[in-house]
């Protein structure tokens, strides 16, 4: 019991950071019907500009107080990752749109080969180790077995990460709901073409898209690397096609689906490595993606997809 | 570059902004700017812009680097080469404004009509282009030992590397190609044939030549179990689970170690022989039998042949499947599902048999590429195999196989010259290592080239079926979607 409430913790860590960078999955996919293939790397690109920053306010200005230290992290984070995010759309989706279907698929994959391998020459191929910067945490239960006592604990990491992700959940769903963006967002998701006639700016309506996607990737990214405490440049493939599995499994284009679908694969992997065997987690994750594109196609909070002649 | 994107922008149905991105980044020879500045003006703002995009993006990644240091990570500031690089970028911009996008005239239009008129005369020129080819491929090896001595055996493994992708880029077409399956996951059916081979020979003793059948088939047999469950999928959903499939056969290769040996891999893989006659040194060896001084390079040659008999064979099987029902059925298929389906083909059969091939052909290729390297590890079989394999394709041209030829020679040969320009570390630094870009390298080509020419270098395709007349399909009609 103890076991499975502190797996249950873990997997609901991990499955936040998967919801977050799903949510610039899903995003992109409503309103372009794309799969934006690089989104994982622009998450890798969010934990390596986290890093860089952490690491000149801490050693280099010498600044100690850690709040103030993450809160700058984060917000210098995203917006860099955005400006990334931002670059990739213009430079590569962009004088696609009206091509061919598999067109910003293909692109999207050599986008995805170019982010990794910049990252790998400029910033180096080795893993990058941060010691952990937020000790200690709450113990939950207490129990014990005949091996010993088991004591599940939440750590305040734990809390920050998932505290973040339900106020970055809340308010990106109030800016979809409220705000004249969001608007603009639905009106494009639903008739593009429509929506440019009657004033929407479309092309900045999906730029802002995905300067939002990046920016909840940046913020996946510094919580990667606050919990792991490692990481390379080729973290993205793996986060991001489990991100879309996320995506996919919640229903791709919706919002609070792809949190759901975050938590959800998040928790499959942590029970999977937990009760059964570590080496075959990422196998579980990939055999979801599978099993809910063949038989559920829309997701489990999707519109289903009407096929029109 | 101009000629191009302008016809791309006539036949494409774009929305209504984008019509107006097309204007302000001024692809069309145009007048003055939309804000009245003149030319030199908006070009210098467009370079200074481009020059700050890249200042904010290098910053973190070119202007700093973090490293691994006593006690913890340290960072370093590389301000000489964040400079450099904008100024590069700032330059770079203002010489393309200048010159090629808000040129009058710009200097790209005779290049790039010249390019696209190359491209689209290869099958105008066609049979005598491809003899030729033919041709050459059948004497390299004696070309390059008449030619380069003392290097042969390098170039004699480079033209089996290109044949290997080739054969590999021509099996993948028929999936993607010609069936419309976009197949995200075809180093799977490369790693189970080169498996199959690798575990019959260590556990049965087989051969290659009797391996080689067997591990064509059960890479069919693999294509057809995994194309059974994604056939109800379309498009991009339908790339990303076989790629996930792709992933889950190289994670099993990779955690079953008892049966494959996990990231150890297998070694000790047979060569082939030439009808029981072994490339060895021996009495009873291949140069013996014939009276020949025994030479190394022999097996290279030998190995090279059998990679171009193998390839030949996937070309002209696809070329005279296309001429087939299937082939009709497969082109149908990618053409328009759902036409497909009310006028009576059997799209689960069609797309099945599709799947199947081309693994077959992938399975034949890995069995080669075992025996060539005689050591396999899961580490062969990544994702970033299959999205060369991929880009081969795509960039060739979806569908047309003199483009698969084209792309591997220019993609292949390309990187592995990067392997020459060693002198470059006299100018940037004896770090600097240029075999380190080629990834770089090829997914920016990756990008360019979708962008610049979506349907492929060879975007031109012969139909199969004609009515009357034979009438090439130029570019600018299979840019509109007709023909492949």
């Amino acid at each position: 019991m103890e076991y499975f409430v502190q797996q249950l913790i873990n997997g609901l860590t991990l499955g936040s950071i998967y919801g977050l960078i799903a949510i610039g999955y899903t995003m992109v996919y409503g309103i372009i019907g794309m799969i934006n293939f690089a989104h994982g790397d622009i998450f890798m690109i969010g934990a390596f500009i986290s890093l860089a920053v952490f690491l000149l306010l801490t050693s280099v200005l010498g600044f100690a107080f850690l709040p103030v230290v993450l809160l700058i992290v984060l917000i210098v984070a995203m917006l860099f990752t955005s400006a990334w995010g931002w670059t990739v759309e213009r430079l590569a989706y962009r004088p696609l749109r009206g091509s061919f279907r598999l067109a910003p698929l293909i692109t999207a994959i050599g986008m995805s080969i170019v982010l990794q391998n910049f990252v790998q020459i400029t910033q180096g191929a080795r893993v990058k180790p941060l010691p952990p910067q937020i000790r200690g945490g709450v113990t939950v239960m207490q129990g014990s077995t005949e091996a010993g006592t088991i004591v599940v604990q939440l750590s305040y990491m734990q809390m920050i990460i998932i505290v973040t992700t339900l106020v970055l959940m809340a308010a990106f769903t109030l800016l979809i709901a409220r705000t004249s963006l969001g608007r603009a967002q639905r009106a494009c998701e639903q008739d593009r073409k429509m929506a440019a006639l009657l004033g929407v700016n479309v092309d900045r309506t999906i730029s802002l898209t995905f300067v939002m996607g990046a920016a909840l990737a940046a913020v996946a990214g510094l919580m990667f690397l606050l919990l792991y405490g490692v990481i390379d440049f080729y973290i993205g493939f793996l986060a991001g096609v489990k991100a879309f599995t996320a995506a996919v499994l919640g229903g791709i284009g919706s919002l609070p689906g792809a949190m759901l679908g975050g938590l959800l694969i998040g928790l499959i992997e942590v029970f999977w490595s937990g009760y059964f065997t570590v080496e075959y987690k990422d196998v579980a994750a990939f055999s979801i993606l599978a099993i809910v594109l063949i038989f559920l196609p829309s997701g489990l909070l999707g519109k289903p997809e009407v096929e029109k002649v | 570059m101009a000629s191009s994107t302008t016809r791309v922008k006539t036949s494409d149905e774009k929305p209504a902004g984008d019509q107006a991105e097309q204007a302000s980044r001024g692809h069309a020879p145009r007048p003055a700017g939309p804000d009245g500045g003149s030319r030199f003006q908006n070009s210098l703002r467009d370079a200074a812009m481009a020059a700050f995009l890249v200042a904010v993006l290098g910053f973190f990644f070119i202007g700093l680097r973090t490293d691994i240091a006593p006690g913890g990570l340290d960072i370093k500031a590389r301000w000489t080469a964040w400079i450099v690089s904008i100024l590069v970028v700032f330059g770079g911009r203002l010489a393309l404004n200048l010159f090629v996008f808000k040129a009058e005239r710009p200097v790209t239009v005779g290049l790039g009509a010249q390019i696209s008129a190359v491209g689209d005369a290869l099958p105008g020129l066609g049979k005598w282009l491809v003899r030729a080819l033919l041709a050459f491929a059948l004497v390299l090896p004696f070309f390059f030992m008449t030619a380069f001595p003392g290097k042969e055996r390098q170039y004699i493994d480079l033209a089996i590397l290109i044949m290997t992708y080739i054969m590999l880029g021509w099996g993948l077409n028929i999936v993607v190609g010609l069936a419309g399956l976009l197949d995200l996951g075809y180093v799977a059916f490369y790693a189970v044939g080169a498996y199959s081979f690798a575990l019959l020979a260590q556990y049965f003793d087989f051969g290659f030549w009797m391996a080689l059948p067997l591990a064509g088939l059960l890479a069919a047999f693999w294509g057809i179990i995994l194309g059974f469950p994604v056939l109800r999928l379309r498009g991009d959903y339908l790339a990303i689970v076989t790629l996930a499939f792709g992933e889950i056969i190289r994670i099993v290769l990779l955690n079953w170690y008892q049966f494959t040996n996990g990231p150890d891999g297998i070694s000790g893989i047979p060569k082939p022989t030439l009808f029981g006659l072994e490339f060895s040194r021996g009495d009873d060896g291949f140069a013996a039998f014939f009276g020949l001084d025994y030479s190394p390079i022999h097996r290279f040659i030998y190995l090279y042949y059998i990679i171009l008999v193998l390839a030949l064979i996937t070309n002209v099987v696809t070329i005279r499947l296309r001429k087939l029902p299937i082939g009709r059925a497969w082109e149908a298929l990618r053409e328009d599902e759902i036409a497909c389906r009310s006028l009576g083909i059997n799209t689960r059969n069609t797309k099945l048999t599709a799947f199947a091939i081309g693994a077959m052909f992938g399975g034949f290729a890995g069995s080669f590429f075992a025996t060539r390297q005689g050591f396999i590890s899961p580490e062969s079989f990544t994702f970033i195999e299959s999205a060369m394999i991929l880009a081969i394709v795509v960039l060739g041209g979806l569908g047309s196989q003199i483009g698969v030829v084209v792309a591997s020679v220019a993609m292949i040969g390309g990187i592995e010259m990067l392997r020459n320009l060693g002198f470059l570390s006299q100018i940037f630094g004896s770090g600097f290592d240029p075999v380190q870009y080629r990834m770089l390298i090829f997914g920016l080509a990756m990008v360019l080239i979708m962008v610049w020419k979506p349907r492929g270098l060879v975007s031109t395709r012969e139909p199969t079926a004609v009515l009357k007349e034979k009438k090439l399909i130029d570019a600018e009609a299979v840019a509109q979607g007709e023909g492949h």
